[in-house]
């Protein structure tokens, strides 16, 4: 399943989405980025609170497909900006994380 | 023999905005040399959490990748604190970043333990008072 359609399917907000068409397969939940940095999986979508800036830059390393900002935590325009600069896939849901991870691995 | 490549990049402190710049230019850069895309993850990871580390304790330093024909070394030098006890550092879990940082996610005690853990060789040179030199060697 691609990034827009996991975006239509689980009625995410588009913050910046440069990379439409990458495929997702699998999913991954985390907030302390180091702990992130050393396990998420490539190509996964990736459920977070967090919602610095640093969080592109993991996403960017790690390789995931998107990053979807979970229960409703606020992404500052810096955030987006830098995401888009990045190339990085960045959604938000007022869903909890428990909820979107279901909602991923009923989807892909 | 050729001449290993070398990028070097400084590596700002306590500046969060652009903690990870370093790595993700080293990372567009070995992946412009046709590393394969696990080798370009490991370099990047293990440096991105030097280069966070730099930024927590050390007000920044540098950061320097060296293409030899069959690993990357990357180097990570700053003049911070030094570490006064490198065992217990090495522990995962064990962290002293302050509050404001493990707010931003950070200071989950994983930075060195994962730096060894995406690295084939990891050597760490301290002198408290003076600052740290962490080398780390990724086959290829």
């Amino acid at each position: 399943m691609t990034v827009q359609e996991l975006k239509e399917k689980l009625g995410l907000r588009e913050l910046c989405l440069p990379e439409p068409d990458r495929e997702v397969v699998t999913g991954y939940a985390g907030d302390l980025l180091s702990w992130v940095m050393g396990r998420a999986p490539a190509d996964a979508a990736w459920v977070t609170i967090m919602s610095n800036v640093n969080i592109v830059a993991v996403a960017m390393l790690r390789d995931v497909a998107a990053v979807i900002v979970a229960e409703g935590a606020e992404v500052g325009e810096d955030v987006i900006a830098r995401a888009a600069e990045q190339g990085i896939n960045l959604l938000a849901s007022d869903k909890s994380a428990y909820t979107l991870c279901v909602e991923i691995a009923r989807s892909i | 023999m050729s001449v290993p490549l070398k990028f070097h990049y400084i590596v700002s402190g306590g500046d969060f905005t652009s903690a990870g710049n370093a790595s993700v230019q080293a990372k567009k850069a070995l992946r412009q040399l046709g590393f394969d895309p696990e080798t370009i993850r490991r370099v990047s990871i293990a440096m991105y959490e030097g280069e966070i580390n730099m930024v927590i304790h050390a007000d920044g330093g540098t950061a320097d990748i060296i293409v030899y024909p069959d690993y990357i070394e990357i180097i990570l030098a700053d003049k911070g604190p030094g570490i006064p006890d490198v065992e217990l550092a090495m522990q995962a879990g064990y962290s002293t970043a302050p509050d404001n940082i493990r707010s931003l996610g950070f200071g989950a005690g994983m930075g060195l333990p994962n730096m060894k853990r995406y690295t084939d060789d990891m050597q760490i040179d301290t002198v408290v008072g003076e600052g740290t030199t962490i080398t780390m060697r990724v086959n290829t």
